[in-house]
């Protein structure tokens, strides 16, 4: 089997498995990371949403040669309990969930998209965030969420 | 001498459970143990009953540690389902910790030689004349909590405060949390296939084994079709090949999807006529319609989870880890499948993602169950794919429901007639003595499934669900059909038959107040008598700007309102939508009186998410079949609103801190489909009686009006 190295939230790692095996398996089995999750498996509800540089990618249909020698970001890597990223805080303030489960992908969305627009508008976030799905209802409390971090971001 | 008024009754979860070392545990060093009935299923309710707790006990939250409910520890307060937390663990444990604030607050006066009515209490410490202190953990070994709750009204202190929750910064940091998370050492995965029909069995031509390939361990059973490995990448490629390449035979074939409506009225069913008021005065006119709704799939962004530890020479044989919304009732079923008396198994919580009702989450149980019992002395982590998930049951069940509503020459309504066809709305485990999980009646000699059946009226009901208007009619008459046949698996979903007879209910509301040319916001309150009813209804009206200004064309605002259950909390609605080939909802004012507010934000995001999980049912879903079996298993063909489709929307609470607090995540449901549907009728001047409200909908509703 191939070995492949690859930046996980800012550290080297390497993995050795088939080239076709799916990013987000790599990152729940074999490197223990639980904040991308398994929603659907082809790439359709968003759970699983990772930076891969700077783009929000599905790791569930991502296969490994793809990520080869490039930079992954999970919400592990946007920050913690002690150093939050602004989005992070701006979800707890807000209570922008329910039961949670796409949260994870959904900040690796609205990430993305704050280093691409500074200042998006609500219709921007909404279209950022179309292929995230959200069972619970919680999409208005985070585009607020995500209103609000961005006004912190870039004052 | 005059007699003491009576207390109230014991909460019922506490009657059933009346120990007070069952719900609380007071701790040494400061800490206080509070033990649930009730499970989180990302409603929040940890949350508000930390609250009601820490305010009943008047100690900081930041004490008070929520156990995870497990069978034998924790009180058996049967399922989380109807809204009933609050009102069932909340007044519990606002009960119990109040009594135990007192018990403590009798032996610190002792002790202190004051009078108990003089000391302070300051976060678990009371407080006695000259600064003298005595703790709750001070006290802990002197006073025994193993005595049963007394009746009794104790003041309880309220805060007013809106907590945190508690659950979520493991949520936004990514941290494990969820059930999908827990990965023991030397953990098997588990895979199963499930049969398309009910009552499929493998062709008996094939090697199983061969199918599945090397490097897993095959676990079949009848039509019980199971994979084992120690590697997940592995037992998911062997499940996608036998998914691809095993052949099934028999089973009941599944109705047409196409003439759903007339299968539901030609169905074997077993009705329950409910009958309000004499017979019905002589109408002048008499409106009647036809309403359908789909099967709907729960679709929890989480296929469901569960592991398993068997452990033949063990106290306890089975372990079983679970998302289930009632750990006692799985235990009743899993011990009905393997024989076990209950005691020697034992089921604990853990959370999972929104589940909605009745999901896939204890058959799943029943998988690693099985699969581990294959595998001894191993935890055995079973985990459904996407596919299962939507396609696999159970579902919500389809509903007809057809409405005849007399008008008198005065242009009141004078009778009612309501009737529903659909399958029953529960097949919950631990209610009947053959098991209803999945892989029960797939086992080899596994006894069918119970045909889903109605909670009794006095619960909730299931089908009959809010199908008796709450205005003031002289008669009405509500015929519950329940069918007796179940080729789609169906279950409990959000709301129940709320949704469906709402909608009917509103709909004809709206016709009738065409039909005298009247308001329909005054036509309702000129039948409504219930006065918390008519302030729901009026501020919802008022903020809600209820017909102030002219529509576009193609804009349509609608009004709906309901009480839960006829008993909970009162919601209206209004919706503002906007129709070109489809409709688009642009609005939803949403007020509700839930009693007393535990929590504010909780009530807004609950009504809320409950209102848009109903827009999305309202305008995008149904389960699609064949008789061939369920197709709708992807989000693409089951698609639910985005991002971009969902409504701007606003909730208002009307506090009521004096009266009983009640659930909030149904109750938005049924008002906000009926006001969608009204919306469009003003919108287009076309009556839907069909969800879901698609371009098709539309074409087919245009086509009939024609």
């Amino acid at each position: 089997m191939p070995t492949y190295a690859l930046e996980i939230n800012g550290t080297p790692r390497t993995v050795t498995a088939e080239a076709d095996i799916p990013l987000l398996s790599i990152l729940r089995q074999d490197l223990g990371l639980s904040g991308p999750r398994f929603g659907c498996g082809a790439g359709a509800c968003g759970a699983c949403r990772v930076l891969v540089g700077t783009e929000s990618v599905a790791a569930c249909d991502t296969p490994l040669w793809a990520v080869a020698g490039k930079a992954v970001t999970t919400v592990e890597g946007l920050g913690s309990e002690e150093d939050p990223h602004p989005l992070q805080r701006a979800f707890l303030k807000h209570q922008a969930m329910q039961c949670g489960y796409c949260v994870s992908g959904i900040l690796i969305s609205a990430a993305a998209l704050l280093r691409r627009v500074a200042r998006p508008s609500e219709a921007e976030i909404r279209a950022a965030l179309d292929r995230n799905l959200c069972r619970c209802g919680a999409h208005n409390r985070m585009v607020r969420a995500i209103l609000a971090a961005s006004a912190e971001m870039a004052p | 001498m005059t007699d003491a008024p009576a207390a109230p009754p014991l909460p019922k979860s506490l009657a059933a459970n009346p120990l007070l070392s069952q719900w609380v545990r007071i701790g040494a060093e400061g800490r206080i143990d509070i033990l649930p009935g009730k499970v989180e299923i990302g409603q929040g309710i940890a949350t508000a009953l930390l609250k009601m707790a820490a305010e009943a006990l008047e100690v900081d939250p930041a004490r008070i540690r929520m156990v995870r409910p497990a069978t034998g520890d924790s009180p058996d307060e049967g399922v989380t389902s109807g809204s009933q937390s609050i009102q069932d663990c909340g007044r519990a444990l606002r009960h119990v910790c109040a009594e135990v604030r007192d018990l403590f607050r009798a032996e610190a006066a002792l002790r202190l030689g004051a009078d108990a009515g003089a000391l302070g209490l300051e976060d678990g410490t009371f407080v006695g004349p000259g600064n003298a202190r005595l703790s709750y953990w001070e006290l802990e070994d002197a006073v025994s909590l193993e005595r049963a709750a007394t009746a009794g009204v104790r003041p309880v202190r309220r805060t007013g405060l809106d907590l945190a929750r508690i659950d979520l910064a493991d949520k936004v940091f990514g941290r494990p949390r969820f059930i999908h998370d827990m990965r023991p050492e030397g953990m098997l995965h588990g895979r199963v296939v499930l049969p398309p029909r009910t009552g499929s069995s493998p062709r008996r031509d094939q090697d199983l084994a061969a199918l599945a390939g090397p490097g897993v361990q095959l676990v079949a059973d009848g039509a019980f079709i199971g994979l084992l490995s120690d590697d997940e990448r592995s037992v998911d490629q062997a499940a996608a090949r036998l998914r691809e390449k095993l052949g099934w035979e028999g089973g009941t074939p599944l109705p047409d999807e196409a003439t759903l409506g007339d299968w539901l009225r030609a169905q074997p069913v077993a009705p329950v006529v409910e009958q309000r008021g004499g017979p019905a005065e002589p109408a002048v006119q008499t409106l009647a319609r036809s309403f359908l709704k789909p099967f709907i799939a729960h679709g929890s962004m989480a296929p469901s989870c569960a592991l398993a530890l068997w452990s033949p020479d063990e106290a306890e044989i089975l372990r079983v880890w679970t998302h289930s919304q009632g750990i006692y009732n799985l235990r009743a079923d899993l011990s009905v499948v393997f024989g076990l008396p209950p005691e020697r198994i034992r089921v604990e919580h853990v959370e999972g993602a929104g589940c909605y009702g009745h999901n896939p989450a204890d058959d799943v149980a029943l998988d690693a169950a099985l699969l581990a019992r294959a595998a001894p002395g191993r935890v055995v982590r079973a985990q459904m794919s996407r596919d299962e998930e939507l396609g696999g049951g159970p579902f919500a069940p389809a509903m007809r429901v057809d409405v005849e509503a007399d008008l008198d020459a005065s242009g009141r309504l004078c009778g009612w007639r309501h009737t529903i066809w659909s399958n029953g709305h529960s097949m919950r485990p631990g209610r009947s003595k053959a098991s209803t999980l999945r892989a029960a009646a797939h086992v080899s000699g596994g006894a069918p499934w119970p045909i889903a059946i109605n909670m009794p009226a006095s619960n909730g009901g299931g089908a009959d669900r809010n199908s008796m208007p709450l205005y003031d009619i002289p008669a009405a008459c509500v015929t519950n059909n329940r069918l007796t046949v179940m080729p789609i698996r169906t279950s409990a979903m959000r709301a129940l038959g709320a949704f469906a007879n709402v909608f009917a209910i509103e709909s004809m509301m709206d016709e009738a107040a065409l039909a005298v040319g009247e308001d329909a916001v005054a036509f309702r309150l000129r039948h409504l008598s219930d006065d918390r009813a008519r302030a729901v209804i009026l501020e919802a009206a008022r903020l809600g700007r209820w017909r102030e200004a002219p529509r576009a064309d193609g804009e349509g605002q609608g009004f709906a309102f309901a009480r839960y259950k006829n008993t909970g909390a009162y919601c209206a609605v209004v919706a503002d939508v906007a129709c070109t080939d489809e409709v688009r909802v642009n609005r939803l004012l949403v007020v509700v009186d839930v009693g007393e507010v535990i929590s504010h934000d909780g009530v807004v995001n609950q009504v809320e998410g409950g209102a848009i999980q109903a827009t999305s049912w309202a305008l995008k879903e149904a389960v699609h079949f064949s008789p061939e079996g369920i197709l709708s298993r992807s989000w693409e063909d089951y698609p639910i609103l985005r991002f971009s489709e969902v409504p701007a929307v606003a909730v208002h609470v009307l506090d009521r801190p004096d009266a009983p607090p009640m659930g909030a995540g149904e109750a938005s449901q049924g008002p906000t489909g009926a006001a969608i549907a009204n919306a469009v009728h003003d919108a287009l001047g076309m009556r839907m009686t069909r969800f879901p409200l698609t371009r098709d909908t539309l074409i087919e509703a245009m086509e009939l009006g024609q």
